[in-house]
């Protein structure tokens, strides 16, 4: 029976490497640990041990033949016994060690290199705080260090908004909380720290009995819309600015840019023109591309604009990167794919991390108007509305026209009400007159 | 419109890994390399040294094989093969860093850069190897030349390629000289000074502060200098080199030391008197760069005050270290491409892979104290751990030194065999915030040097096992 020898990937990454030599030649024995190929690959020249004994049969690849595809066949080996040897990879534990460290026999230990302090089991190493748990339940994610401190300091970790891996809360979050509210003190019986923490309340004790309702597990998006969505509702100084579009023009528009589009199966909703014009406004109004930073605040270069999706269980964000350099008919191109992939939860987390500027539309939805949550760390949201008729006043007489309400939610702290209101101003002049769009 | 997104000046460890990261992040890169692809670190530092040390070890080891009931007649070397295996090693290595430019699509332009200043970031001409120049232009440009040995020429320490040499000369000799006179106990001076003493030379290492390998705990240095003693290498400490000079028979070094005045006549002296940044005639003046001590200022990020150029690496400034490099390249290139990256404090550890090894991380005792901190100390001997004492390897100690108040890690030192291959235990804990009780809880696997780790942090709040 021949045994296949396949490529080995070296590395999770490796797709490909070069067999730069092979030690075994047709017709050599070999078993199982034998050295039998060298491969080259990153920074490395690794060698390939057979895992089965048994007569090389052929050799299949050349040796120095580069990009060879993982997994390919590279030789054939005939085994001695129809089945092939187990593998012997793990098989070389230790004998158990029934012995015990050496050490102790030395008659008189040596000292270590200097006198090592005989300090009690005092101050720093009392107990570790356990783990704390948030409101919701989940662990809350804190280096050893952090948690340390958190407690001496009287913080509550679950406040501190972590900026290390995985949002985990590290030393230089707890100090700049610290920084920001002197510690509490820890003695029983000192009144409550001023913003204490809001303690969930359970169902029951609302009212609502238990088996009255179906629990649905949080899963991990509806877990991050919840922190995210509270961090951001908490914390943001925010505030909405609404103002009234008239959009017949942009109708039309529209209507004559799709019909060019149509023979190229290309086309563009309203919603790709929202996009474009807020691209558009962003580069003229650059101080409302900006994010709020600790350091200072973060003027972007570009307008990378996140979109929000609603997909099955939760809403995602996608974002046209550097949409101020885009085109319309590119813009509704990868709003498309995106909001696509977006359903079916293909997004890279590149595609729908970071942006500088969100747009959430309810219009397809009937909704006249709302003002959306921000979305950290950008400066602002803007909520799109339905389009639809109203009567509107001109020139003293009542008229029809399409109407559509956006609401543009500010963070205070970097975005001011006057420069919101720039902002807008100069969306509803592209969206009024979308020609100004291309100039 | 520019040619590149990224264009990455010098191909050590520092720029190729910049380079392969941005690939990653789907930057379109180029990298400029003048001499070899892998820089000095792959061609003439870490790596070739680590191939003359490991023969210098194999060699010494022969000399004590009765420790294990072995022996061995006709203890002999070659001093070529030993060195072609080295120059070997390095030539392997650089044709798989050529590798993965290639697997990662990059482009490598061979010559030397210039930069000049333009709209955006500045524009790199490079006159290139097979002749002629070439204009690229990139939004982003991180200069990552790193640096070269430093020369004092007031006093003659200039390598001359016979008598007189730098790393460069010291890893490509002809013959191994008897006597050598090393200038400088860093890093460098301490391993060539192990090396050559492996091989037989009459080493003297002079060092100018009053204790060898200064940027390491006091209490390593100590113990440093007695292993290296132990192996018949001299030091003078505090001592002043005032004169190198060539001699008929080879060189003399005029050294001054607590108001004596003394010649050392060797064959060869090697100068390891630290590293000065590479940034000459790259037009980086013309630019306005601004330069501390011939060193690149950068920020955290790898910016420089030139709008779109960066710089990574060691000539943007100590640590001088190729890790350091390749850690500063991967972020600056995700600063670039607008990656957030987390919040994370990464101590850098520093390794000697002289015989025995020197490894540390974070802040020395004298260190932590001279920063305010309460410190806590533990050390645990490797002379009483049951791996090293089964390998004959029991040599040395782990260091450990923690805040007092907050139980975290705030340095680690050891010496001894292969404990340049454990320092990475510390350095997860200190990278993690971790702190004595996640020492503690940690099971260390048995028998292992590393047990000595685990003791260190023991010791450090009074309750080591088994000493």
């Amino acid at each position: 029976m021949s045994i296949e020898i396949l490529m080995p990937a070296l590395s999770p990454t490796m797709e490909e490497g070069s067999l730069a030599k092979w030690h075994v030649k047709v017709g050599d024995t070999v078993k199982a640990g034998d050295v039998i190929a060298e491969i080259e690959t990153d920074k490395a020249t690794m060698e390939v041990e057979a895992v089965d004994e048994g007569t090389i049969e052929a050799l299949l690849v050349e040796a120095g033949t580069e990009g060879v595809k993982v997994n390919e066949p590279i030789a054939r080996l005939s085994g001695e016994d129809a089945a092939p040897a187990p593998q012997t990879e793990g098989a070389k534990a230790e004998a158990p060690k029934a012995e015990d460290k050496p050490e102790r026999k030395a008659d008189k230990p040596p000292p270590p290199a200097a006198p090592f302090q005989a300090a009690g089991e005092t101050g720093a190493t009392a107990k570790a705080p356990p783990a704390p748990v948030s409101d919701s339940g989940d662990r809350i994610m804190a280096s050893p260090l952090a948690r340390r401190l958190a407690q001496a300091a009287g913080l509550d970790l679950a406040a501190i908004k972590g900026s290390g891996p995985h949002g985990r809360v590290v030393k230089a979050d707890v100090d700049a909380a610290r920084g920001k509210a002197p510690a509490a003190p820890a003695s029983p019986g000192a009144a409550p720290a001023a913003a204490a923490p809001r303690q969930a309340q359970t169902l029951a004790q609302l009212g609502i009995p238990e088996g009255s309702y179906d629990l649905v597990p949080l899963d991990g998006m509806r877990k991050t819309i919840a922190r995210r969505m509270t961090d951001s509702f908490r914390d943001i100084p925010h505030f909405p600015l609404t103002i009234d579009l008239e959009i017949d023009g942009l109708l039309a528009a529209r209507a004559k840019i799709n019909a060019m589009l149509e023979k190229d199966g290309g086309k563009v909703s309203v919603n790709d023109l929202v996009l474009k014009a807020v691209a558009v406004a962003l580069k003229r109004v650059p101080e409302a591309n900006a994010s709020y930073s600790p350091d200072g605040i973060a003027m972007h270069h570009h307008a990378d604009i996140a979109m929000a999706v609603a997909i099955d269980g939760g809403l995602i964000t996608p974002i046209i990167r550097k949409a101020d350099t885009k085109g319309l008919a590119q813009i509704a191109a990868e709003a498309k794919d995106l909001a696509g992939r977006a359903r079916d939860r293909k997004l890279k987390p590149e595609e729908f991390q970071g942006g500088t500027f969100s747009v959430s539309n309810l219009g397809m939805m009937g909704i006249k108007s709302f003002a959306s949550i921000i979305n950290e760390p950008q400066g602002c949201i803007m909520s799109v509305g339905a389009g639809e008729q109203r009567p509107v006043v001109r020139n003293g007489e009542l008229a029809i026209a399409t109407v559509m309400t956006v609401t543009l939610t500010c963070d205070h702290r970097v975005v001011d009400g006057a420069i919101g209101s720039k902002f807008l101003q100069v969306f509803k002049a592209l969206i009024e007159d979308p020609l100004t769009m291309i100039v | 419109m520019s040619d590149f997104d990224l264009i990455v000046i010098g191909a050590g460890p520092g720029g190729y890994v910049a380079a392969i990261r941005a690939s990653q992040l789907g930057l379109k890169t180029a990298i400029v390399e003048r001499e070899n692809l892998g820089g000095i670190c792959l061609n003439w530092g870490c790596i070739p040294t680590k191939a003359l040390l490991k023969s210098g070890e194999v060699y010494e080891q022969l000399s004590h094989l009765d420790a294990y009931g072995l022996s061995v007649t006709g203890r002999s070397f070659d001093f070529g093969k030993v060195v072609e295996r080295s120059r070997g090693v390095a030539r392997q290595l650089a044709s798989g860093v050529a590798f993965l430019m290639k697997k990662h699509k990059i482009e490598v332009i061979e010559g030397t850069a210039k930069l000049e200043k333009a709209a955006g970031a500045p524009r790199v001409v490079v006159a290139l190897k097979a002749g002629g120049n070439r204009t690229v232009t990139a939004r982003s440009v991180i200069l990552a030349t790193g640096a070269r040995a430093r020369t004092i020429p007031a006093i003659g320490a200039v390598p001359d390629g016979e008598r007189i040499w730098a790393y460069r000369e010291a890893l490509t000799p002809k013959t191994c000289p008897k006597t050598l006179v090393v200038i400088g106990s860093g890093a460098i001076g301490i391993e060539f000074a192990s090396f050559y003493r492996a091989l037989g030379a009459e080493v003297t290492v002079v060092e100018a502060v009053d204790r060898i390998m200064p940027v390491e705990d006091e209490e390593i240095s100590k113990a440093a200098q007695k292993a290296f003693e132990k192996r018949g290498i001299k030091f003078r400490i505090g001592a002043k080199v005032s004169k190198v000079e060539k001699t008929k028979t080879g060189v003399a070094v005029a050294v001054e030391a607590g108001g004596k005045a003394e010649k050392l006549e060797a064959e060869v002296c090697i100068v390891a008197v630290g590293i000065a940044a590479n940034t000459e005639d790259m037009g980086l003046e013309a630019l306005g760069l601004k330069l501390d001590r011939g060193h690149v200022v950068a920020d955290k990020h790898g910016g420089t005050n030139v709008p779109g150029l960066y710089a990574i690496g060691d000539v943007a400034g100590a640590p001088w270290l190729a890790h350091k490099a390749m850690h500063d390249g991967v972020h600056c290139v995700e600063h670039i491409a607008g990656v957030k990256a987390p919040t994370v404090t990464a101590p850098v550890p520093g390794c000697t892979y002289a015989n025995p090894q020197v490894a540390s991380v974070g802040l020395t005792e004298a260190a932590a104290k001279a920063a305010g901190y309460e410190v806590k100390v533990g050390r645990f001997p490797f002379k009483v751990n049951g791996k090293a004492i089964a390998a004959s390897e029991t040599e040395g100690f782990a260091k450990t030194v923690f805040d007092a108040k907050t139980g975290a890690l705030l340095g680690a030192h050891m010496i001894g065999h292969e404990v340049t291959e454990m320092i990475q235990g510390y350095t997860i804990a200190m990278t993690m915030e971790g702190t004595e009780e996640d020492l503690f809880n940690t099971v260390f696997p048995h028998p292992t040097m590393s047990e000595a780790m685990h003791e260190a942090a023991l010791d450090a709040f009074g309750k080591p096992l088994h000493i």
